[in-house]
């Protein structure tokens, strides 16, 4: 039963501007619906590549939010989900096996697999700590993956078919994989909204903002945390899958350190903790990269100064903007309960 | 394997060592005292080489390479944690994270705008570019002596200011407990400075040293950074002794490891499996070592006292 | 809402914006090019853009009377970001030929998108066997090698000057794996040890312990493929190990017109007559050869390296094809016929196309000298392989 600290904040949280979050959450799930039709129109296929690996990211943004918006566990190691995910899809391509009722369980699998028993490590540990143990996980992968011989190492492999999901779709067709794609990252989204709100959501983040009150609340916060770890590194892992489809190609970068380091940006750029946030984070990133990248190999000066520029002139992400517009002044603090802010990472203040 | 081979790769991996050593020293201070996590410390260690490079073809002398490429390098931390560094301290590890990401990519393409893409590559004074002989017939780069040499000074240096001096007093008070120092009215942000400036430095000479034997080039210091990570977390944040230890550690289990790994993986593999698989299982070795070590203690070989 | 409607707007917008940005000129010869331009491999991408950008002066902008226009784009020395710059190629930009492609495994992780997309795929530098074999296509062409010949032709040097004992150093990439098999295929006496570094972006640049290894294993020769940036820090850190007089130094695409300056500026005397094998040099006696390295001398004040004669050659091997057929891209079996008939005047002189599309040439020992000038370069000691033919040829089933 949740105690009636828990669910007077849960009641706090539920009021505010929830309904107009749900509007704009359709409407911009409608516009993204009609890509297809407008990049055929256009005879622009490329465009579609474009919004298909926005949709992708978002989806592993979305699940890294899951962790780090909501449950203040900032993982500098995500990027190994999405490679995994990916090879779940190209090893067994690799030796011929293209069904999709195969990769996708072995994609999931292997995730939640490689997040558990990560999680039991990492989670021991706090703050920078817990950041630099992901991150060793994740470079644990990647030398992995760059020793299998068999597997391309560093070359990587090309996937010669997408997955075959016996009639379902075409993953093929690329309106097709787009399209899984926006039901996938609306599924993920719908998923952590629903579970962010769940009693078990209230306890993660209740954990992120004061540990030692929760454990005294009863709480065993631990398997919480490692709950909300692997359901988020198992998103990731689906978010992989699609990506080896897409791309069609496999490569140890996928899980390169700076690879977790994008994610991260892209969750705060959108808003870290809001449920939206990681759509316009990723668009917003992925669309800055394209344009930049067009204009000069100098791209990356402009992308870093935005960078810093955001993080400190502008905090709460793209979708923290949105609210500002409503209020006065720029608040820094975060006595506000429904702060979209993550706390400082080291939050065990007892220690 | 010969008793030579082994001495002479421990000597490469004391090398390595006190190399990572040098660039970890400032990343753990920064990080102990001022509770900031700085991703752009490479870019310092890649700003080191760069100067010291550019200086020493201008005026065909190391020396002046080196005596440029130390203030060069603890004036560009100055100038980056008054204008970004500073304003991150009172934020989460996630804002610091972010920015210095965002500054890695502004160093290194600075660096390509005013350098080009090629990086740069400068001799050694003859008298360094030799080899001497040990006792136990290892013959042994005299240069890499040097950056042993070099680095245990520094190690010895750095001990003696921590541990001898008012200002090293407030920089072991600062890592066991900044708020307390901040209450007895110091001026907290210059000595904030200060050690970022002085990380800085050490960063460069790490830079500076590397240089001669591969080059400067453009993100040479992304990679070594996260191993400096990981010597770091393994040392226990805030700990220049434990730095130092993780340093010897991890440059050891590097260097044995590329050079044994293969010999060793050849007994139950393939010996085309085992070339190839080698230098990646020993790049992983640091890691494996890290999650275990973190495993048993989170907070590292030699936590900071008081937190 | 007021204000997150705008946002989500202005997302599309930029999609739809995005979309028109490039203009869409039908009468162009449009030749996307990747390669490397920024990372420390950036250099070897400069010495091919520069390249390219002299043969279209040269050729004085028009292909069969029609407009040439190169799309440079940079692969960032990572497969998956060279695979998504020849999609937006082939998909957005829609250009005729790709070309350009330093790195095998980036070619490798690209091929498909392109060959997919009914577009002439052409290497002006990579050489993966898997192209050369099992993987050829119809419209896949290279002005270059396969990577195994030079390592191949390297490995009979090897047994002409008595080498018994072979140590062998590479990087762990599709190039470097070639390399190593190439050599070890013609190469008669011993391995004795092996190195595969790692490679990338985040490549391994200190040898100290693969050259401790060398000088225990008892070799009287090391082999070694490092290109780019890493040949001067291998060769710097070989002569520093005291190695040079000890065991001498045998290399392919290792020590080129981009290293030679930068170790003679770094006074690194040991690679001095250390030799190398190459199918074209910078002195080569060809009429194009000498009108392509003096105007790329004056131009930009250096020697052109390998990597910029194979893509000066790439364009002049495009121009013949397009000529061929008066202009009508759209005549892709006439286009390919040209290609295959390799009718252009390279700048390594006459050669002809195999089955699978590499070329069959010369192969050259090279050693490493001071010429009358002072100037670090290289002099040719003898033919070693004439018309010679890759080892994968008998794979391709075309």
């Amino acid at each position: 039963m949740a105690p009636p600290g828990v669910a007077s904040a849960l009641a706090r949280l539920r009021r505010g501007s929830r309904d107009r979050r749900s509007l704009a959450g359709a409407l911009a799930f409608a516009l993204l619906a009609a890509a297809p039709l407008l990049t055929a129109w256009l005879d622009q296929p490329f465009y579609l590549d474009l919004a298909t690996r926005i949709l992708i990211l978002a989806t592993a943004a979305a699940s890294l939010n899951l962790i780090l918006g909501y449950g203040g566990m900032i993982s500098f190691g995500h990027s190994a989900y999405l490679g995994i995910g990916a090879y779940a899809v190209g090893i067994p391509a690799y030796y011929g096996e293209y069904s999709a009722w195969l990769q996708l369980p072995l994609a999931l699998g292997a995730s939640a697999l490689f997040a558990f028993v990560t999680g039991l490590v990492s989670l021991r540990t706090r703050g920078v700590y817990f950041i630099m143990i992901t991150l060793a996980f994740a470079q644990m992968v990647y030398f992995a993956f760059v020793s299998i011989e068999e597997y391309g190492g560093d070359d990587g492999l090309v996937i010669d078919l997408r997955s075959e999901t016996g009639g379902l779709v075409d993953l093929e067709s690329n309106p097709q994989l787009y399209y899984v794609s926006l039901a996938v990252l609306a599924l993920v989204t719908y998923v952590v909204r629903r579970i962010v709100r769940s009693r078990f959501g209230l306890v993660v983040r209740g954990s992120r903002d004061n540990d030692a009150r929760m454990q005294s609340l009863g709480y065993n916060t631990f398997r919480y945390r490692l709950a909300c770890y692997v359901l988020a590194g198992t998103i990731a892992g689906f978010a992989g899958f699609l990506l080896g489809n897409f791309t069609s190609f496999i490569s140890p970068e996928m899980m390169d350190w700076t690879r977790s380091g994008e994610l991260i940006f892209m969750v705060v750029l959108g808003g870290a903790g809001s449920a939206l946030g990681p759509l316009f984070g990723a668009a917003a990133f992925i669309l800055l990269e394209e344009f930049l990248s067009g204009f000069s190999i100098y791209w990356p000066l402009a992308f870093g100064l935005i960078l810093i520029l955001v993080v400190l002139f502008y905090r709460g992400g793209l979708d923290g903007l949105l609210d500002r517009g409503a209020r006065t002044t720029r608040s820094t603090g975060s006595s506000n309960p429904s702060s979209r802010e993550p706390e400082r990472c080291s939050t065990d203040p007892a220690s | 394997m010969d008793a030579t081979l082994v001495l002479t790769q421990l000597l490469n991996g004391l090398q390595l060592g006190v190399l990572l050593f040098l660039l970890a020293a400032g990343l753990t201070l920064v990080f102990g005292i001022m509770d900031c996590v700085n991703l752009a410390h490479g870019s310092l260690y890649m700003a080191g080489a760069f100067v010291c490079a550019t200086v020493t073809l201008a005026t065909g002398s190391f020396l002046l390479g080196i005596l440029a490429a130390l203030p060069a390098a603890f004036a560009i931390g100055v100038v980056v944690e008054v204008l970004v560094i500073r304003h991150l301290y009172q934020r989460d590890h996630l804002d610091q994270v972010l920015a210095t990401f965002g500054l890695i990519l502004v160093f290194d393409t600075l660096v390509h705008l005013i350098w080009g893409p090629e990086g740069l590559s400068f001799p050694l004074p003859p008298i360094l570019n030799g080899q001497v002989t040990l006792p136990g017939g290892v013959v042994f780069p005299i240069y890499r002596l040097l950056i042993i040499a070099a680095g245990l000074s520094v190690a010895l240096a750095m001990w003696v200011v921590i541990a001898r001096t008012r200002t090293g007093m407030l920089v072991r008070a600062g890592a066991s407990n900044p708020r307390l120092v901040n209450a007895l009215g110091v001026n907290i942000q210059a000595l904030f400075t200060l050690v970022f400036g002085t990380g800085a430095a050490l960063a460069g000479l790490a830079g500076l040293l590397i240089a001669p034997i591969t080059e400067a080039s453009i993100g040479m210091g992304n990679e070594i950074l996260i191993v400096a990570f990981v010597v770091i977390i393994i040392g226990g944040i805030g700990s220049v002794r434990g730095a130092f230890v993780a340093a010897l550690i991890v440059g050891l289990i590097d260097t044995l490891g590329r050079s044994f790994l293969d010999g060793a993986m050849k007994l139950v593999l393939s010996n085309q499996a085992a070339e190839t698989a080698a230098p990646a299982v020993s790049a992983m070795l640091i890691y494996i070592l890290m999650a275990a070590i973190l495993y048993f203690r989170p907070q590292g070989l030699f936590p900071p006292r008081v937190r | 809402m007021r204000i997150k409607l705008p946002i989500a707007l202005g997302l599309a917008t930029c999609l739809v914006v995005a979309a028109f940005g490039p203009a869409q000129g039908a009468d162009k010869v449009k030749i996307g090019f990747v390669t490397t331009l920024t990372t420390g491999a950036g250099v070897i991408g400069r010495d091919m853009k520069d390249a390219v950008d002299l043969a279209v002066e040269h050729i004085g902008g028009k292909m069969a009377g029609i407009d040439v226009e190169v799309r440079y784009e940079d692969d960032g020395f990572k497969p998956e970001t060279g695979k998504q710059k020849a999609d937006k190629l082939v998909k957005a930009d829609d250009v005729d030929f790709v070309a350009g492609f330093i790195w095998s495994h980036v070619l490798l992780a690209s091929r498909k998108s392109v060959l997919d997309a009914g577009k002439f795929l052409i290497s002006s530098n990579a050489g993966p066997s898997q192209l050369a074999g099992k993987l050829c296509h119809e419209n896949f062409f290279s002005t270059s090698w396969q990577n195994d010949q030079t390592p191949m032709a390297m490995g009979e040097v090897l047994n002409r000057k008595g080498v018994k004992k072979l140590y062998v150093m590479a990087p762990n990439y599709a190039a470097g794996k070639n390399m190593v098999a190439g050599v070890e295929r013609t190469f008669t006496g011993e391995v004795v040890g092996k190195d595969m570094t790692k490679w990338g972006k985040d490549a391994q640049l200190d040898f100290s312990a693969e050259l401790a290894k060398a000088r225990a294993s008892g070799a009287d020769g090391i082999f070694v493929f490092y290109p780019g940036r890493a040949g001067p820090a291998f060769i710097k850190q070989y002569e520093q190990a005291g190695l040079v007089n000890e065991i001498p130094l045998y290399t392919v695409f290792t020590v080129d017109s981009i290293s030679l300056p930068l170790l003679q500026k770094a006074g690194l005397k040991g690679v001095l007559g250390s030799l190398m094998t190459q199918f074209w040099v910078p002195d080569l006696d060809v009429p194009q050869n000498h009108e392509f390295v003096s105007a790329f001398r004056e131009k930009h004040g250096r020697y052109p390296s390998f990597y910029a004669a194979q893509s000066y050659d790439t364009i002049f091997f495009i121009k013949s094809a397009v000529e061929a057929v008066n202009g009508d891209l759209e005549d892709m079996d006439g286009l390919r016929a040209a290609m295959a008939a390799a009718d252009y005047p390279s700048v390594r002189g006459p050669y002809t196309y195999g089955n699978n599309h590499f070329p069959i040439q010369n192969f050259y020992l090279r050693e490493v000298v001071e010429d009358a000038d002072g100037n670090w370069t290289t002099r040719t000691v003898e033919t070693v392989y004439t018309a010679h033919q890759d080892s994968y040829a008998s794979e391709c089933k075309m």
